[in-house]
């Protein structure tokens, strides 16, 4: 039951993770991706020192969208060993811009090998929009 | 959702989703599996995913599925699927993310009596030296160019370096480099991701684990591999680690682009492809391929790490310590092969996702001392469980391109495992039945529990009773190293 305007919750899938993500805009449903995506890596923050990163990505569906700007959080975890609480997701006609701000992650308990298109689809609910994600881990 | 009377049982083993099934299969799917296998995977979307894997262009034969499998994300797990040359497509997500994830077997002479006061000092050498865990980096510090010849050279890189031996690369599946392979095609990115992580284990389901030659059913076969019932033996099961993740990812995004260009419909868009004969199709091969050769080279370091923990635990106590080279195999790879297909000797690209190559008797693939028995095929079970040594046989190569199961196969989900399992629990009963474990998170250990995955013997007796595989022998766990 989805009770919240914004959130994600774990759905059960036999290998791999499967996220169920709502929010009543495409960047609040990237923010609320991002995060479910953290919880299920089991990410733990330092609480210092906060730092920001910003990146481009170029037009594309929300489903592109999606599973670039989480790749592109995966990639920054692993090579930078930084994580986001703060998301400031600008959507135009060229694109995602995105200024985050988080800190350097203290513990990581789950590997997510990547983001799939796997039944990827970004559906428009009375609320807003409504996405499952599938993760190989 | 697909139900059983959906379904042609051809006999014990066997079941048919006909192509009729659905308008867009071009060939039918054939299910490797007894009733009470099949059962478990009614309820997810395995066999949907096996039916949506039968509408790629190109096919030939059928899809075939084998008794491990299970729901994955575009193409099931456990799933074989050849596709014609050279206008069939290939498709990195019938391939999987962590390309050339495969299993090595070392085997010993050393008998558990002799090991058995030492396992635990085993163990801790074990994770020592095998650098394990969520996003681990290992020991090797190399170049851009040097990755590039990792890439191009396989284990031969790590023969180079006096990390192998020429047994090694003959026992392992193509000698443990595919030709072919093109680092120009690899992004930037993925070469940063690989560059640390040669010689790492990984996490999730990734092990390290020494077992104990627990039954042998083939002795002729078991003295050819050096196999001794009660002795040692050690497997690793890893990949490409994110270096194969990168080049996934890369080519799955910009495949989004290619079906639309060569007009290609598609149920999921996990299962993005290109024309083999296409420039995507050609790149992603080239790319696919260095990350094969690096998965080979990455399991050939730890291998030699493997060699360096039990010289410093059982050199000077017990006699004949080494470690030699039974086997190393794939389980998730794209291969062009050539197939007998309807009486005609046909090039075709083989998936295979979860599924593992078992080439019978007499293939030219094999090392000499094989050809005579046919390709060991390594089957991991779960750990607390037992895993199985099998050959491949003339009905693999007649039937199933070639191909048996890889493992025991997920059967329940991992939320379920977590909410169900304790890994302290957990790691205590292992314990308790002579399991010494190492593992890098205890909510890791509960997502891999025994109960999480199928009875692999009976996955095993399936791919026999198919006539896929024989069996060769049966082993026990008594260490497990997990990320």
């Amino acid at each position: 039951m989805i009770e919240t305007k914004a959130g994600y919750r774990e759905i059960e899938h036999t290998a791999d993770w499967e996220l169920q993500v709502w929010a009543p805009d495409l960047p609040a449903l990237l923010e609320q991706a991002a995060r479910g995506m953290y919880n299920l890596a089991g990410i733990q923050f330092y609480p210092a020192p906060r730092q920001v990163h910003e990146f481009d990505i170029p037009a594309g569906d929300p489903e592109r969208l999606l599973v670039a700007f989480l790749s592109e959080l995966l990639w920054i975890l692993e090579q930078d060993g930084l994580g986001f609480d703060t998301f400031i997701l600008n959507l135009t006609g060229d694109g995602l811009h995105a200024r985050l701000e988080g800190t350097p992650v203290a513990a990581q308990s789950k590997e997510i090998k990547a983001v799939t298109f796997h039944n990827l689809a970004v559906r428009q609910t009375a609320d807003g929009f409504l996405v499952n994600i599938v993760f190989d881990v | 959702m697909i139900n059983l009377t959906d379904l042609t049982r051809i006999n014990d083993y066997e079941w048919e989703i006909p192509q009729t099934f659905r308008s867009d299969m071009r060939v039918p799917v054939r299910i490797i599996a007894t009733r009470q296998l099949l059962d478990k995977v009614m309820s997810n979307n395995s066999l949907e995913q096996a039916v949506n894997a039968a509408t790629l262009p190109g096919l030939v034969g059928r899809v075939l599925v084998m008794p491990d499998m299970h729901q994955g994300y575009g193409f099931p797990i456990g799933g074989v699927a050849a596709t014609r040359l050279p206008d069939g497509v290939i498709s990195p997500g019938a391939i999987g993310y962590d390309i050339n994830c495969g299993v090595r077997l070392l085997a010993s002479q050393i008998p558990f009596n002799a090991a058995a006061p030492l396992l635990d000092e085993l163990a801790t050498a074990l994770d020592h030296f095998c650098p394990s865990g969520v996003g681990g980096k290992g020991e090797l510090r190399m170049s851009e160019s040097e990755l590039d010849r990792v890439c191009r050279e396989g284990a031969r890189w790590a023969l180079k370096h006096g990390l192998a031996t020429e047994t090694d690369l003959r026992r392992t599946e193509e000698g443990g480099c595919l030709a072919g392979a093109d680092p120009s095609k690899v992004s930037s990115r993925a070469k940063e991701r690989g560059r640390p992580q040669l010689g790492t284990l990984g996490a999730g389901n990734h092990f390290i684990e020494v077992d104990i030659v627990d039954q042998i059913f083939d002795p002729g076969a078991a003295r050819e591999m050096g196999l001794e019932l009660d002795h040692l033996v050690v497997q690793i099961h890893c990949g490409s680690r994110g270096f194969g993740h990168q080049i996934c990812t890369d080519f799955v995004e910009d495949f989004q682009a290619a079906v639309r260009r060569y007009n290609i419909h598609l149920p999921d868009r996990e299962l993005v492809c290109a024309p083999l004969n296409s420039r995507e199709g050609q790149d992603y091969l080239a790319a696919m391929r260095c990350a094969a050769n690096y998965a080979f080279a990455n399991r050939q370091v730890l291998a030699n790490n493997a060699r360096k923990a039990f010289e410093q635990v059982f050199a000077g106590k017990v006699a004949h310590w080494q470690l030699n080279q039974v086997y190393d195999i794939a389980h998730n790879m794209g291969k062009i092969e050539t197939h007998d297909i309807d009486g005609k000797q046909v090039k075709v690209c083989v998936h295979r996702k979860g599924a593992t190559r078992a080439f019978g008797p007499g293939a030219a693939e094999l090392p000499d001392e094989y050809r005579e028995i046919g390709q060991p095929v390594l089957v991991p079970g779960s750990m607390g469980t037992a895993s199985w040594v099998l050959v491949g046989t003339h009905e693999s190569m007649a039937r199933s391109f070639g191909s048996s199961c890889h493992g025991a196969g997920r059967v329940m989900s991992r939320a379920k495992a977590k909410k169900e399992v304790r890994g302290e629990r957990l790691r205590k009963e292992l314990e308790d039945d002579g399991i010494h474990i190492r593992a890098g998170s205890m909510a890791g250990l509960a997502e891999e529990a025994p109960a999480a995955y199928k009875d692999v013997d009976a996955v095993v007796e399936t791919v026999v009773g198919a006539g896929l595989a024989r069996k060769v022998a049966r082993l026990r766990p008594v260490v497990v190293i997990k990320g």
